[in-house]
């Protein structure tokens, strides 16, 4: 993945709470086997609706997203974190993610940005109120910040998936470096454990 | 993936939720619950070296800890399927890896596959291209695959179990959220996404931030009528869909120790909808009848062995959760859901609650906007809204036991007049069962449509959907906007009720039939 330091961009708010995987991208686009192409199918049942935010031109080019609680709960499709970098996104701002949700962003460079049911509804509002407002998501110093709006937040964001963030590192490659000790464990698993 | 601060975080947000999202069974209102009883697990470990099931499942798989880094976990076993593969695959040949194991690896066609007409080919050309993927990529990597048609093919999460390939104490991992199902063996069994699966496929191993642990206890006897689907819903209902986020929930009390394998099945499988990395069951009795004699189970010496071995997979004495919540069972009552995600659920004699029933302003506008969008007033009651489409089937309500229970409401009776009814059976396993058993004929009498296994309408993945403003009454686990088919309007229920609502015609309770 490409590695994500510190990001600035402007920001979209979207009033919602539980916004499932579902809604981000509908099933209809999971049949596609390639990686790529899913920004357009991004929100896209909401995006038929004329007043979603995403359709507010005013957020055009919005690089975070701004979002109720319980954000990416639901079906474990990583589908969704392609859609939200494809159309463009490289945050997203919740009280509280999905927890695969969470893990799928952190695999792809999606930063997810968890700070307090408070925090959140004020940079909504900041947001709304002047779509221009810059926000900074600082993954070095793990804080969310919009000086003209007087905001100032930190995430939380432990120090592997930091690193991964800041070093853009393969995950699979950390793992693959243990090799002897997954070697070694399975020597040890119980012979009756079911093979397929 | 958490954080010890990030669990911190969550826990403080924990009550908020609650105090605003929580349902109460008995009255159906909307009303602030009691903050839960919080403890320091680690604390507690420290102190008396007493463990929860789930810590004692993570510790006996863990390959590799500290260093900064999250636990490395072995997994046992790893389950695939057409839908959230093909990219894991893609990536492993563009870095030149492979499968580490593909004998703890298996695959099923279950996701977008047809449920009528087997032996015609896959008629979407894009779902037919994603089942020709998975299976030139199993051939390619040495995977056994249960391809459409198979004796052996069904649900993921159905085929597992009944095979006797998920086992207590195991880990299981599949690209599907609904992995959780497994954990009514006493494995930890959770879903992942596709960067995962091409994790797994390539080490057999995850890293994974160890999640906190929560408690749910059902104490009672639940009442005649109220099904395993019921205590799920009240427990969603109760803690909302992301009370049960960073935690694995361990399911305890003797309303939990009542149910039938299938009964603890469904209670695990929706643990994701209260946001659950995992939910879990101490093995018992109960368990081992049910694997006994399964083709991948264990059999002679090594059975015993494995039993002994399950026997010490009980949380210990004195062991603490981070969390604990306990529900009353003899106070439950059948629940049905009526808004646009699992927490929006009621009893079914209730009436639709309305904003002005939730504190949290977003949380309000979220269920105006489910009211507008399934097209109901607060106030209604359930009773008197009528489905156009009934649904028997999905990971959560499509086993035998469900099939056996469908079919008693529909014996000798006839579905109403403009209702449309789909009981799809989990796997060809449970549909030889259930025409073994003659269901078949029960459900074709009454005017239900018996179909061939699949996921089919849970998620509208394969041509078995709702139309738009069509109403369901499913035994699935998801009402979200659009699960069903663009525009349609899902309301979970039991196979019980849905079976009774297919006759009514309206959403009713066995009992209300007569």
């Amino acid at each position: 993945m490409e590695p994500v330091r510190v990001h600035e961009g402007r920001a979209v708010p979207l009033d919602r709470s539980d916004v499932d995987t579902d809604q981000i991208i509908p099933s209809d686009w999971l049949k596609r086997v390639e990686r790529t192409g899913f920004g357009k199918g991004l929100f896209s049942e909401w995006r038929d609706e004329r007043d979603f935010v995403l359709n507010d031109e005013r957020f055009a080019g919005a690089t975070v997203l701004v979002a109720g609680s319980n954000f990416g709960t639901g079906s474990s499709r990583e589908h969704a974190v392609w859609a939200l970098m494809d159309y463009g996104f490289v945050a997203v701002v919740s009280p509280r993610f999905g927890d695969i949700f969470r893990n799928n962003s952190t695999k792809n460079g999606l930063v997810p940005v968890q700070v307090s049911e408070e925090a959140a509804a004020r940079l909504r509002a900041a947001v709304a109120a002047d779509p221009d407002l810059m926000v900074t998501v600082d993954v070095e110093r793990r804080l969310l910040s919009a000086p003209a709006a007087g905001i100032e937040e930190p995430f939380p964001m432990d120090d592997a998936t930091q690193e991964r963030f800041l070093e853009g590192l393969d995950d699979i490659g950390i793992t693959l470096r243990s090799t002897s000790e997954i070697d070694s464990y399975e020597t040890e698993r119980p012979a009756w454990l079911p093979t397929t | 993936m958490p954080s010890l601060n990030q669990t911190h975080v969550d826990t403080a947000t924990l009550t908020q939720g609650i105090a605003t999202a929580a349902a109460d069974d008995a009255s159906g209102r909307l009303e602030p619950a009691a903050p839960e009883a919080q403890t320091d697990s680690v604390t507690n470990a420290a102190a008396t070296g007493a463990r929860t099931l789930s810590e004692k499942v993570w510790d006996r798989h863990v390959v590799r800890t500290g260093g900064g880094q999250p636990d490395l976990l072995y997994i046992d076993l790893h389950l695939i399927h057409e839908v959230t593969s093909p990219q894991a695959f893609d990536g492993l040949r563009m870095s030149g890896r492979t499968v580490r194991r593909p004998d703890l690896t298996v695959a099923t066609e279950d996701h977008n596959v047809p449920t009528a007409d087997l032996h015609l080919p896959i008629a979407d050309p894009i779902s037919a291209k994603q089942v020709e993927v998975l299976r030139a990529n199993c051939d390619e990597f040495d995977i056994t695959l249960y391809p459409m048609g198979d004796p052996g093919q069904g649900i993921v999460h159905v085929i597992g179990p009944e095979q006797g390939l998920t086992l207590p104490g195991m880990t299981v991992v599949c690209g599907d959220s609904h992995t959780s199902t497994h954990g009514a063996f006493g494995a930890l069994a959770f879903g992942i996404g596709t960067s995962e699966v091409e994790h797994v496929l390539a080490s057999q191993t995850l890293p994974q931030a160890r999640p906190s642990t929560m408690e749910v206890r059902v104490d009672g006897d639940a009442p005649a009528g109220v099904t395993a689907k019921d205590i799920v819903l009240a427990i969603i209902g109760r803690i909302g869909t992301g009370g049960g986020i960073g935690h694995i929930i361990e399911y305890r009390g003797s309303a939990i120790e009542a149910l039938s394998m299938e009964g603890r099945m469904t209670v695990c499988n929706m643990s994701i909808e209260a946001g659950a990395k995992a939910g879990m069951v101490a093995p018992d009795e109960t368990t081992f009848e049910y694997l006994a004699g399964r083709p991948h189970a264990p059999s002679g010496a090594d059975w015993e062995t494995a039993v002994a071995d399950w026997r010490s997979l009980v949380t210990d004495e004195g062991a603490a959760f981070d969390r604990s919540v306990t529900i009353d069972g003899t106070s439950l009552r059948p629940h049905v859901t009526w808004g646009t995600n699992p927490a929006h659920v009621i009893p079914i004699d209730g009436a639709v609650p309305g904003p002005g029933d939730f504190n949290d302003p977003v949380e309000a506008t979220t269920a105006q906007r489910a009211l507008d969008y399934m097209g109901l007033t607060a106030g209604t009651r359930l009773s008197d809204v009528q489905v156009d489409t009934v649904f028997i089937g999905s990971c959560t309500n499509s086993r035998i036991e469900d099939l056996r229970a469908a079919a008693a409401v529909a014996r000798g009776r006839t579905v109403a007049d403009g209702v449309r009814t789909l009981v799809v059976p989990g796997s060809f396993a449970v549909k030889a069962q259930a025409e073994a058993e003659g269901l078949d004929a029960i459900f074709v009498e009454a005017g239900f449509d018996w179909r061939e296994p699949g996921c089919s309408m849970c998620l509208a993945m394969n041509p078995d959907k709702l139309s738009p403003g069509e109403r369901s009454a499913s035994t699935s686990n998801r009402n979200f906007e659009g699960r069903q088919g663009r525009g349609g309007r899902t309301h979970l229920c039991s196979p019980e009720v849905a079976a009774a609502t297919a006759i009514a015609g309206r959403f009713v309770t066995p009992d209300d039939l007569g």
